[in-house]
């Protein structure tokens, strides 16, 4: 039966959307204003977009390559501990940038863990630095993305074919070959291009870890433009740059992304008869054992050095870190007025083109709309006194997309169910949202606004471009102080972050869950 | 008095013509093969199936373009007919305030329509904790207190046993009985026809016929019936 679906207005929606397209073409517009083009792209300039696309492209292979064996092994073992190592694959996702940084400095930096066993057996020392500290750290953040999305390919095959494959005897090459194969294909492609758009927007880990002529990536040299420079037409070009490349990459990824499921599901092996062999057991315990170090050995240095450096942090930690559990509501609060009313309106829209127009803020980059914002307040306020408003606003732009693709299934779903009966009983408008649609997707909305609070929690992006030494947040004031190489206090500030980003994500996701009907 | 004026549903390529009266206080049965378009042909009174052409008349008003809420009638669907989030108590409170501001008023008669159901003690249940019977009986207790002129049934016992469906067909029947309400249901079995029904609307090669007596018709069907019947 055709279903008229005027449960819910499109007028909201529609006005949302446009607030959000309005935000960032207002922000494009100011940048084209200021961008000079007679002066055009210098060197250094080029040298940013080849670092860009290059590292991009080599965090983007190598985690998608690392994480088969992974994603093979989880797929057909079962070992205790198992379903919480499936879980926390999905925790770098929520894990502030800066924070995973020190982990990583912690174990793999100058005096870190690796280089004094390197030195302890007399081994030349690495260095963390430059682009293979940024490639690093974009591995241990998408080799887990990139796990999970393809244990959940794995779990697609269906049980019959191994168990076919296993009445004919093959060998676990052949069942490579003729079943895993043809499914690798079809999801590796979209899986690389996910993390090629995801690193090309890199901006906390190229500070951190890159820098200097040879390891800057756009965002990275937008914020030297503005912060050391204050040239705002280089600024600004650069940000028109990074809009077309981030933006063009985006779109064209958008037809070979998979859908991530941010669900459970994963926690049963597959019965695999070709994988009892001794070899293939070396294989997958080697890559459940390395691939689980990685994750886990940053994470623990975190902890430990953490609580060791916990005493040590100055009053200011403390303060940032009321700041930026103030932005991350600001920022919920935000998110929920503009997801919600775009949800509705694409869950009742005919399937297509309007879901692009969340992903408009995977685009463009944080900031460029943050710069373009700072050129439009600067003629009428300070745009030092909006920092925390404008990064809390800027956060919800970047959550929306993952919000949306939360939010919209389900609520499609609701209105294919319950569509009938609620006009039927006139439930139309707020009616509709309160008593059906609210109450259907509490779970869903509890999830996004758990991962918008943790990401606007541990965002390290726009408010390194405002900020001064009175309006800071938790991961700036962080940031600072390893700069002035008070490493423990940094690493204390380090486990407040990690304690606050995760508790925020836990409280609101179980809030959603709590007594949610199925 | 419900007409519908020269009425052309359309679907994909599918198409229903309906030129028929439906009167007050009167017991209808929608027969039928399956696919000759007897949901739709509710689903076209109950404003969730645009006419092509032709019009809906109630009482001499149109209401062909009224919302399905705005219309004299409600509809019992083949599931889903209650929100599994809500108690039983704001899933029949729903029935009167689309905005459950019900005032003491509402509230009494939220009430006594739970316990005309025998659900009384069941007010703060969810659905999902009632059996399928119980559920059935709470989303009659909302019809009873939407009170509309007309109640449309698209076969919503389908799922239940036949001593329980013939239970809640009963109560149904005593119901409009009670508020006076017409009655217009879906059914293949002709055991309803001869158990409820008043009148016949006949559905099959793209036509709804215009009602006509349960008894005589039934007892002498036209070909095309006899047919069906088998």
């Amino acid at each position: 039966m055709a279903l008229r679906a005027f449960a819910i207005s499109t007028k909201t929606g529609i006005g949302a959307a446009a607030l959000v397209v309005g935000l960032i073409l207002a922000a494009i517009c100011a940048v084209l204003t200021r961008a000079e083009f007679g002066s055009g792209l210098g060197p250094a300039d080029w040298s940013a977009i080849r670092f860009t696309v290059f590292q991009a492209a080599i965090s983007a292979a190598l985690s998608s390559l690392l994480a088969i064996p992974i994603a093979r092994a989880l797929a057909r073992r079962r070992f205790p501990g198992r379903g919480l190592l499936v879980t926390l694959l999905g925790a770098p996702f929520i894990l502030p940038v800066i924070v995973a940084v020190l982990g990583l400095l912690t174990v793999f930096g100058r005096a870190g863990w690796l280089n004094m066993a390197l030195s302890d057996l007399n081994l030349p020392t690495l260095s963390i630095y430059g682009l293979h500290g940024v490639v690093l750290a974009h591995v241990f953040f998408n080799l887990p993305l990139a796990t999970r999305l393809m244990l959940q390919a794995w779990q697609t095959i269906p049980a019959e074919r191994f168990r076919l494959a296993a009445q004919l005897d093959l060998t676990p090459r052949a069942v490579f070959q003729s079943i895993e194969w043809p499914m690798l294909r079809q999801i590796v492609p979209g899986t690389a291009a996910l993390i090629f758009v995801i690193c090309l927007t890199s901006f906390a880990v190229a500070l951190t870890l890159g820098g200097g002529p040879r390891a800057t990536t756009i965002e990275l040299a937008i914020y030297q433009a503005f912060r050391f420079d204050f040239d705002l037409s280089r600024a600004a070009i650069l940000s028109l740059v990074q809009l077309a490349l981030a933006g063009s990459a985006a779109l064209l990824a958008l037809w070979i992304i998979p859908s991530v499921s941010m669900g459970g599901g994963q926690d049963r092996p597959r019965q695999r008869w070709d994988a009892r062999g001794g070899v293939q057991r070396i294989i997958d315990i080697l890559a459940i054992g390395i691939g689980a170090l990685f994750l886990l050995l940053p994470l623990g240095a975190i902890v430990t050095r953490g609580l060791a450096g916990i005493l040590l942090t100055p009053a200011s930690v403390w303060q940032a870190a009321g700041t930026s559990v103030g932005v991350a509501m600001v920022s919920i609060a935000v998110l929920l007025v503009l997801a919600l009313p775009m949800a509705g309106w694409i869950a009742t829209a005919k399937r297509g083109s309007v879901e692009a127009v969340g992903l408009f803020g995977v685009a463009a980059s944080p900031l460029m709309i943050g710069t373009g914002w700072f050129i439009l307040i600067n003629p009428f306020a300070d745009p030092i006194a909006l920092a925390l408003p404008v990064t809390a606003l800027v956060n919800a732009l970047m959550a929306l997309p993952f919000a949306l693709r939360i939010l919209v299934p389900p609520l499609r779903d609701t209105v294919q169910v319950y569509g009938r009966l609620s006009q039927a009983l006139s439930l139309t408008g707020w009616p509709f949202w309160r008593w059906v649609a609210l109450p259907r997707l509490r779970p869903q909305i509890g999830f996004a606004m758990g991962l918008t609070g943790a990401l606007s929690m541990g965002d390290l992006g726009v408010i390194a471009l405002f900020a001064d030494q009175d309006r800071t947040t938790l991961p700036l004031q962080m940031y600072r102080l390893m700069g002035s190489y008070q490493m423990e206090a940094a690493a204390g500030a380090a486990l407040i972050l990690l304690a606050l980003s995760l508790g925020i994500f836990w409280i609101f996701d179980k809030a959603g869950r709590m007594n949610a009907e199925a | 008095m419900l007409k519908l004026e020269q009425a052309v549903i359309t679907q994909d390529d599918f198409s229903l013509r309906a030129d028929l009266s439906i009167e007050p206080h009167k017991k209808y049965a929608v027969i039928g093969p399956s696919g000759a378009g007897k949901s739709t042909l509710l689903g076209a009174l109950c404003g969730f199936v645009p006419l092509a052409h032709g019009r809906l008349i109630w009482d001499g008003r149109d209401i062909t373009d009224a919302a399905p809420g705005a219309r004299p009638m409600t509809m019992l669907f083949q599931d889903n007919n209650l929100f599994p989030h809500l108690s039983v108590m704001q899933n029949v409170g729903l029935g009167l305030r689309s905005d459950m501001r019900l005032t003491a008023d509402d509230m009494a008669k939220v009430e006594s329509a739970l316990s005309r159901v025998s659900l009384a003690d069941m007010a703060d249940r969810k659905p999902g904790s009632l059996s399928g019977g119980q559920q059935s009986r709470a989303a009659l207790a909302r019809v009873l207190v939407q009170a509309r002129p007309f109640v449309l049934l698209d076969e919503p016992f389908a799922a239940l046993g036949p001593a329980l469906r013939n239970e809640m067909l009963d109560l149904v029947q005593q119901l409009v009985t009670e508020t006076g309400a017409a009655l217009i249901m879906v059914t293949h079995d002709p055991k309803d026809v001869a158990r409820i029904a008043d009148e016949v609307i006949f559905v099959a090669n793209g036509i709804a016929h215009a009602p006509e007596p349960a008894k005589e018709l039934m007892d002498n069907p036209p070909p095309e019936l006899r047919e069906y019947l088998g």
